[in-house]
């Protein structure tokens, strides 16, 4: 057996042995799983409550106005006095909406009240705010002599339908769908590099810790280590990544059909949806038929050479930080500059490719070798010319050659030295020895 | 006798610095060598380049007549200053492994591993990881890791450091008997005894220059000062400091003895011990006579200071 055969297989089995492994590998999926039903489970929770809110309008116009609905509901205690109405809003309803007696309707765009111990959510100051604005609009428009029935009437809500030269229909809110699909390979490649990455500078870390780096590479290359290194613990990763993807699912699978509830759906499916989701079917399958459009096979390939030439990158400057300090702790300040890009990359990701999938900024990005395997994958799906795509791998794997050439050098010298955190400036001599 | 491993004009520099001068060393088939300096020297840069860990920049490597080329790890066998094993690792498969990595294919490993478990009566660790162990415990799976793979040549860089009194002996006896099958062994040390005890040839290094190099008792022979100590019972004490002090520089000395005898150390200076022992034998009864032998130690601290 190869030498390099060998040591991939060695970090294999010590990476698939290791207890915090096994654990990580069979708890995390249970752990995700759990999370998101119980998510939506609270998210149901909330939606079964019905919030009360008092009205004392002094006025009288607006109380018709507030109309229930299934999350609210209004009470009117305009008979009371308004003192006696603040004390028993405050003792059992969420809050007053008090309106003033005005001699002018228009005034009171500013004078309604509301009156509350808890902060109202934006989204249920805009809805009262709507109600009002509504009530004295058709006030106004009735002073100046329209029929403000008439007006409502004539209002009209437009609805651009979206189609292809083709003469395909097309949709809305395809894009936020495109860079979901393209932004999930890409986080999965960033999570693979930051997980993976540091376990291999754990594994070169404990090579140094242990004094056995010496008498290995008194046998096999540097750099065939480092390799074998890197290889065998992304085996170990894939692994763990196929073991939590067929888990997830069955779990998945297993306790929504027990339950019948949908992982963080908003709620069970109400007679009202489903009529909705017939109408809907239609768009549905618009939607369906644009997914099986996607450049699926592309992705697919693009994510396979994205993924070795990505995570080779950054993982073998991982090891060259394992290799440069003596332990972990030492190793945050130069795992800074590794962290930054990745991030950089998510969220110029998400963005500006859901803005202009092939702006400048996000063309940019996705050239640049430290940022590409995120930003080109969520720009696939809304078709990258074959040129830039070439480039862009082009690009990443000279990088990638030049920098684990880089990696190994410092990797090669690092190892043997112990008991100092080097500063860059050392680093950097590293690279002429 | 043809040498296992010629080192000619190797050079060596970390940027500035320069680890080694131009050193050229032979040693010989069969012996064991021992490579002395201080901390510091370059003997743990000359190791590692004999180990093709790193490169030297100019000169060459012969090991057994052949230029140094990737395939002699497996002639070669190494146990470095800082060493270690993989602690989670169990001691069958990291024999095993460090075995194969030398090039043992696993069933020749598997024979050798049983022979040496055997030896050291230690079967019951196979299983056990190395965590598990006691320190001097392994030490001995070092040990045998080292030597596994029959190497031609095993290069031991501070052997004894670390080491428990018992187990250094333990593997002392085992690098004899090795010896004595043939195998060259270097032995990197500052810790003169050992050098003393076992080894037949010794080159000095400091500050990354070769000073000494040859078989131990030419080396001890270059570096002589015709010193003898004597002890004479003499009823004649007065005349014969007088006839001595004519010819001889005469110091005072001490050495274990049962007479209770006069202590001499005398500087021959020019002059025979035949010239000597006729001074002597005709002022009184001779009870001690010889050359005061430099130790490694001195000829070690002599070299270095005289460098400064």
């Amino acid at each position: 057996m190869g030498v390099l055969s060998l040591i991939i297989k060695r970090e294999f089995i010590a990476k698939v042995r290791n207890k915090s492994f096994i654990v990580m590998t069979f708890l995390s999926p249970l752990l995700i799983v759990g999370m998101s039903f119980l998510i939506g489970y609270l998210a149901n929770m909330n939606k079964g409550e019905i919030t009360k809110i008092a009205i004392h309008d002094e006025a009288g116009i607006l109380k018709s106005d507030f109309k229930n609905d299934k999350e609210t509901q209004y009470v009117d205690l305009s008979a009371m006095p308004l003192k006696l109405a603040k004390d028993t809003a405050a003792k059992n309803y969420e809050g007053l909406i008090y309106v003033p007696k005005v001699s002018n309707t228009e005034e009171l765009s500013t004078k309604v009240e509301y009156i509350s111990d808890d902060s109202p959510s934006m989204e249920s100051i805009m809805s009262m705010e709507k109600v009002i604005d509504n009530k004295l609009t058709h006030e106004n428009l009735k002073k100046l002599g329209f029929d403000a029935a008439k007006i409502d009437a004539a209002k009209v809500d437009s609805d651009i339908h979206l189609s292809k030269f083709s003469g395909e229909d097309s949709l809305k809110g395809l894009n936020e769908i495109k860079v979901g699909i393209g932004g999930a390979f890409g986080y999965l490649i960033m999570m693979f590099i930051i997980i993976y990455g540091n376990m291999v500078m754990r594994s070169v870390i404990e090579e140094k810790t242990n004094r056995i780096i010496e008498i290995i590479i008194s046998s096999v290359k540097p750099f065939q280590l480092m390799l074998g290194k890197i290889m065998g613990t992304s085996l170990a990763g894939i692994l763990q990544f196929a073991i939590w993807a067929i888990l997830g699912g069955v779990l998945m699978f297993g306790i929504s059909s027990f339950f019948g509830v949908q992982p963080g759906a908003s709620s069970t499916v109400s007679p009202e949806m489903m009529e909705m989701a017939q109408k809907e079917m239609g768009t549905v399958q618009t939607y369906i038929r644009e997914l099986w459009n996607l450049p699926i096979g592309t992705l697919t390939v693009a994510f396979i050479i994205y993924f070795i030439g990505g995570y080779f990158l950054y993982s073998s400057l991982y090891a060259a930080i394992g290799a440069a300090v003596d332990s972990e702790t030492d190793s945050q300040q130069f795992l800074f500059p590794i962290i930054m890009p990745l991030m950089l990359g998510v969220y110029v990701g998400f963005f500006t490719v859901i803005n202009d999938p092939h702006g400048t900024v996000a063309t940019v990005f996705s050239m640049i070798p430290l940022t590409s395997p995120i930003v080109m994958l969520m720009r696939i799906p809304f078709g990258v010319p074959v040129w830039q795509l070439i480039l862009s791998i082009v690009i990443l794997f000279a990088t990638f050659i030049t920098v684990v050439w880089f990696a190994s050098k410092i990797y090669r010298v690092g190892i043997l030295m112990y008991g100092k955190k080097p500063t860059w400036k050392e680093l950097y001599k590293w690279l002429k020895y | 006798m043809s040498n296992i491993l010629e080192v000619k004009n190797v050079v060596k520099q970390y940027g500035d610095y320069t680890a080694l001068n131009s050193v050229s060393l032979q040693v010989p088939k069969g012996s064991i060598y021992g490579l002395l300096g201080p901390n510091g020297a370059g003997k743990t840069s000359l190791i590692r380049i004999i180990n093709q860990i790193t490169m030297p920049d100019s000169g060459e490597v012969i090991l057994d007549g052949e230029k140094l080329a990737p395939n002699h790890v497996s002639v070669i066998g190494y146990m470095p200053e800082e060493r270690g094993l993989y602690k989670t690792m169990k001691v069958g498969e990291q024999a095993l492994y460090l075995a194969q990595l030398k090039g043992m294919s696993k069933a020749d490993a598997q024979k050798q591993l049983k022979y040496w478990f055997e030896k050291f009566e230690i079967e019951a660790w196979w299983n056990k990881k190395i965590q598990e162990l006691s320190k001097g415990m392994a030490q001995k799976i070092q040990f045998i890791v080292t030597i596994l793979h029959q190497p031609k040549l095993l290069i031991l860089d501070e052997p004894f450091s670390g080491f428990d009194p018992v187990n250094a002996n333990l593997i002392k006896d085992e690098i004899i008997e090795l010896n004595k099958k043939g195998t060259s062994i270097i032995f990197s040390t500052h810790r003169m005894e050992s050098v003393e005890e076992m080894c037949d040839y010794i080159a000095l290094i400091h500050k990354s220059n070769k000073l000494i190099e040859g078989k131990l008792e030419d080396v001890k022979r270059q570096y002589r000062t015709h010193k003898f100590q004597v002890g004479i019972v003499s009823n004649n004490v007065e005349g014969l400091m007088y006839d001595l002090t004519q010819k001889f520089t005469v110091g005072q000395t001490n050495f274990k003895s049962l007479n209770d005898d006069l202590k001499l150390e005398i500087d021959l200076g020019g002059a025979t011990q035949n010239e000597l022992l006729s001074i002597l034998t005709r002022n009184g009864q001779v009870t001690h006579f010889t050359e005061t032998i430099p130790s490694v130690n001195d000829i070690f601290i002599q070299t270095v200071t005289n460098k400064k």
